[in-house]
């Protein structure tokens, strides 16, 4: 008799048959297991959670009360026939690649992640495994990012310029993740670094969990930034080009996203400059975190699901993708960052 | 190449014009004269001739990046620009190198005289020892369209600035045939009488279009329902005895310049088009040397205007066969005087420069290939606007309305010359296929194919590229991903579902249209939020219009 996949692809999202579960569904179920906060990952309405201790705390604020139990990374569960375990996937605070474990064949989906050590995440771990479900956001060559310490210098130079020529520098970056890695590697030493209200909740959220020291200030009405000169600001990128960033005087405004690896995108976005940090991983760190895995079939999502798979094929692996009701490239859903 | 770099990512990197004219100001007093020269050649489209073909460049890459052909020609979709595609799919550059803009050109032009497998590896080469901008500039050389944002107008004021010379006497200078072969930084900008260029021609003076009163904004779209005989939009412009007002013509704006008993035709493009139409070699013996027309190139036929495709197909062709010279005949409808017995007269008020115009025009045969553009006889700006209204059986587009004492200015200038168009033919459509653009559009759906009723079916008649906001492309774009029935490649088929009116200037047949009408011009005028596909029009409608106005 053949036997169940350990994990199946339904309209409601991925599904663990042996231990009746979803992974990161889109529809309200049952019993979610989330990778991590991003809304595009962590959705309302679920009746119980399951996700790392790490990503609890940001996941409560934005979903409200939630049923939500927490494990550390390493440890396992047993649900129903399943066997699962959360490992870190150096996306964002928290995040986690699942593996899931059925009868001694293991499946691992790897949520959103990278392979560089960022500094504040807990390094991607590659997991061993039989089948690999893997985002490529970037899966196209053209994304090959430089090392973290390369644009941050870069960054540094920015602000530090700017605030040599009397203008505030402002980031557009997003609000979990992102934004806490850039406070990690930004120079201090150049003027005050200032956070918009999205960004200091999350900041304040993981500096009580001790996974950030935030050492910025919160943008509030009342805050007189004629007295803070040279200052950066942090800001989601929607308020890029907004009213809101008029009290600041001049500016300059820059996006961090993978996104800015294409002038064309960064001159749609009307950003000035454009630097380039994914909290993705590029082509290469893909192709290294599917090698890792050592899985036979490869399954892909979330991104150029078609052109990486078709790639996978080539080159010796058994790859398809995965059918979703969202097939929309990311490009165009600004939670890519 | 890094100071040449340096400017383009300045200049990529804002949109205010004062700081490009700043840093394009900069470049031009401390660079080296060479480089200058190119880089006022290529930021006027003029680029080495290309020694390799786009789709070696593409093989070569790929097979260096090591990744299939496939999976290259993917990233370019994405990525929209050839040039950046390939720039960022190669390795890292290994060696670095200090040549200049200049001298990568003259590289590149040294590859001509190579056989064709030795040009292979120099490429690669260079592309080796060249960080990923420098190499992004690189293949623009070779593939050409440096779009930054860098209009002539643009440049030509920070050449002002930097050289301390006036612009409009600079804008002159950078006109014509000239390449950085054949003139020098010196010779072509510093010099006090620029070597004698017969073929010179001048800049165009170009007119703003005139609008009508009231919200007209990017949301609301054109106010359509003014009743511009009523309430004229030119009313705007002041007292009518102080203007002038002939037809717009639809044809090319061209230059004719007779010099030393030659004849050069320039379009608006700034191309020499002399061989295209050998109507004008004549001249040389009709009209006395050293003048210089502007006026609208237009396939003539019987006294009036002949639809714009017939002047579509001449544009077209380099040599003119004997019957397509007789099926469409051209001619310059002229409209302005800007050189008279040699002398430069554009700063003579209009009136006067028509004045010896119409002097010239009183002596020449009818088998000559100009025309005077009449001025039109109006009272009031009602007169005019019912003259305007009168267009599109005239032949014309509209009107144009020129003070009668401006001078003959530099490019788009407010305030002096103003177009008066028609309002255009508007038709409601469907929309059935949509297509990614190219560049700043590569990541939006933008270039849609619409289609009529004929019974059941849904015939594609047309397609159109602009009219949109970028917020209207955001959403029609995110709805294209949702709703793709099937791929043709790039191509998306999607469900029935948007209407969108179609705006355009005209119309004629068109065997190769599925439709059997080809429009001019077209856009997206409206998106029609509130009808549904079956409120869209016909292909019969139409045709009905072909009949009236084709």
């Amino acid at each position: 008799m053949r036997r169940a996949p350990v994990l199946t692809f339904t309209k409601n999202g991925i599904y663990c048959p042996a231990g009746d579960f979803y992974i990161d569904p889109w529809r309200p179920v049952e019993r979610a297991l989330i990778t991590h906060g991003h809304a595009d990952h962590a959705r309302s309405g679920h009746r119980r959670y399951l996700a790392t201790d790490l990503a609890g705390p940001v996941m409560q604020h934005r979903l409200g009360k939630i049923d939500l139990d927490a494990v550390k990374y390493g440890q396992t569960r047993q649900i129903g026939d399943a066997t699962v375990s959360f490992h870190p996937a150096g996306h964002v605070p928290g995040s986690a690649q699942i593996k899931v474990e059925v009868s001694g064949e293991i499946w691992v989906v790897s949520g959103d992640y990278k392979t560089e050590n960022d500094g504040l995440s807990d390094p991607f771990e590659p997991v061993a495994c039989h089948s690999f479900i893997t985002e490529c956001t970037f899966g196209m060559p053209v994304f090959d990012w430089q090392p973290q310490a390369a644009v941050m210098a870069q960054i540094n130079d920015w602000w530090a310029n700017n605030a040599a020529e009397g203008r505030t520098s402002v980031l557009g970056a997003y609000a979990l993740g992102k934004a806490q890695r850039l406070l990690v590697h930004l120079n201090p030493d150049i003027g005050p670094i200032l956070s918009h209200t999205a960004i200091a909740k999350t900041n304040d959220i993981l500096d009580r969990q001790s996974i950030l020291t935030n050492n910025s200030i919160q943008v509030t009405a009342n805050l007189d930034v004629k007295n803070l000169p040279g200052a950066l600001v942090l800001a989601p990128p929607s308020a890029l080009g907004s009213a809101w960033l008029r009290r600041f005087g001049p500016v300059s405004e820059a996006v961090v996203s993978g996104w800015m690896r294409l002038r064309g995108v960064r001159r749609r976005r009307n950003a000035e400059r454009g630097f380039v940090l994914s909290d993705h991983a590029d082509w290469k760190g893909l192709l290294q975190a599917v090698r890792a895995t050592g899985a036979e079939n490869i399954y892909t999502t979330h991104g150029y699901t078609d052109v990486f798979s078709r790639y996978l094929n080539e080159i010796g692996y058994h790859a398809q993708t995965v059918k979703t009701e969202f097939t929309g490239e990311t490009l165009e859903q600004d939670q890519a960052p | 190449m890094k100071t040449f770099t340096a400017l383009f990512a300045q200049l990529d990197e804002t949109t205010k014009t004062s700081y490009k004219i700043s840093y394009l100001s900069n470049y031009f007093q401390v660079a080296d004269p060479m480089d200058k020269l190119w880089t006022i050649a290529l930021f006027s489209g003029r680029r080495p001739k290309r020694a390799v073909t786009t789709t070696q460049l593409r093989q070569w890459a790929a097979e260096r990046a090591n990744i299939p052909l496939w999976l290259f020609e993917d990233c370019y979709r994405v990525v929209g620009d050839l040039a950046e595609a390939l720039a960022l799919i190669l390795p890292p550059a290994q060696q670095t190198s200090d040549r200049s803009l200049s001298d990568w050109i003259v590289w590149l032009r040294a590859l001509h005289a190579l056989p064709s497998d030795q040009r292979k590896p120099q490429i690669i080469s260079a592309w080796d020892q060249l960080p990923v901008q420098q190499c992004f500039l690189f293949n623009k050389l070779i593939t050409g369209g440096f779009r930054i944002g860098v209009s002539q107008r643009l440049m030509t004021r920070a050449l002002a600035q930097a050289t301390g010379q006036d612009a409009a006497t600079l804008a002159h200078r950078l006109m014509g045939n000239w390449t950085p072969d054949t003139t020098t930084w010196a010779e072509l900008i510093e010099s006090d009488s620029p070597a004698t260029d017969l073929s010179r021609p001048y800049p165009f003076y170009l007119a703003n279009g005139l609008e009508a009163r009231g919200n007209h904004t990017l949301e609301t779209g054109p106010d359509v329902d003014v009743d511009q005989e009523a309430d004229p939009a030119a009313a705007q412009l002041g007292p009518c005895q102080d203007w002038r007002a002939e037809w717009k013509w639809d044809g090319i704006r061209g230059q004719i310049i007779l010099r030393d008993g030659n004849v050069f035709v320039w379009s608006r493009g700034e191309e020499l088009i002399t061989d295209r139409f050998p109507e004008f070699t004549k001249l040389a013996s009709l009209l006395p040397d050293s003048t210089v027309l502007d006026g609208e190139l237009l396939a003539w036929k019987s006294g009036r205007p002949m639809p714009f495709n017939a002047l579509q197909k001449r544009i077209g062709r380099k040599t003119v066969p004997k019957k397509l010279r007789d099926d469409a005949p051209v001619i310059l409808m002229a409209y302005d005087l800007l050189e008279h017995q040699g002398r430069d007269i554009r700063l003579q008020p209009y009136d006067q420069r028509r004045a010896h115009l119409t002097t010239l025009f009183a002596t020449l045969p009818d088998t000559c290939p100009l025309r005077l553009s009449q001025g039109l006889d109006f009272k009031t700006w009602g007169d005019l606007a019912s003259m305007r209204a009168g267009a599109r059986a005239a032949g014309t587009e509209g009107v144009m309305i020129k003070r009668h004492d401006s001078a003959y200015g530099v490019g788009r200038k407010k305030g002096d010359w103003w177009k008066w168009k028609l309002d255009p033919l508007t038709i409601d459509a469907v929309m059935i296929y949509a297509q990614a653009g190219h560049g700043r559009r590569a990541t939006l759906y933008s270039d849609f194919t619409f289609a009529l009723w004929q019974g059941e079916d849904l015939v594609p008649f047309t397609k159109a590229y602009s009219g949109l906001t970028d917020a209207e492309l955001a959403e029609i774009s995110k709805w294209v991903r949702k709703n793709t029935l099937q791929r043709f490649g790039p191509v998306r088929q999607v469900t029935p579902h948007h209407v969108f009116e179609i705006a355009f200037e005209g119309l004629h047949e068109s065997p190769r249209h599925k439709s059997g009408v080809a429009l001019r011009f077209p856009r997206m005028r409206r998106w029609r939020h509130d009808k549904v596909v079956r409120q869209a029009n016909t292909l019969d409608d139409l045709k009905e219009m072909l009949s009236r106005y084709g």
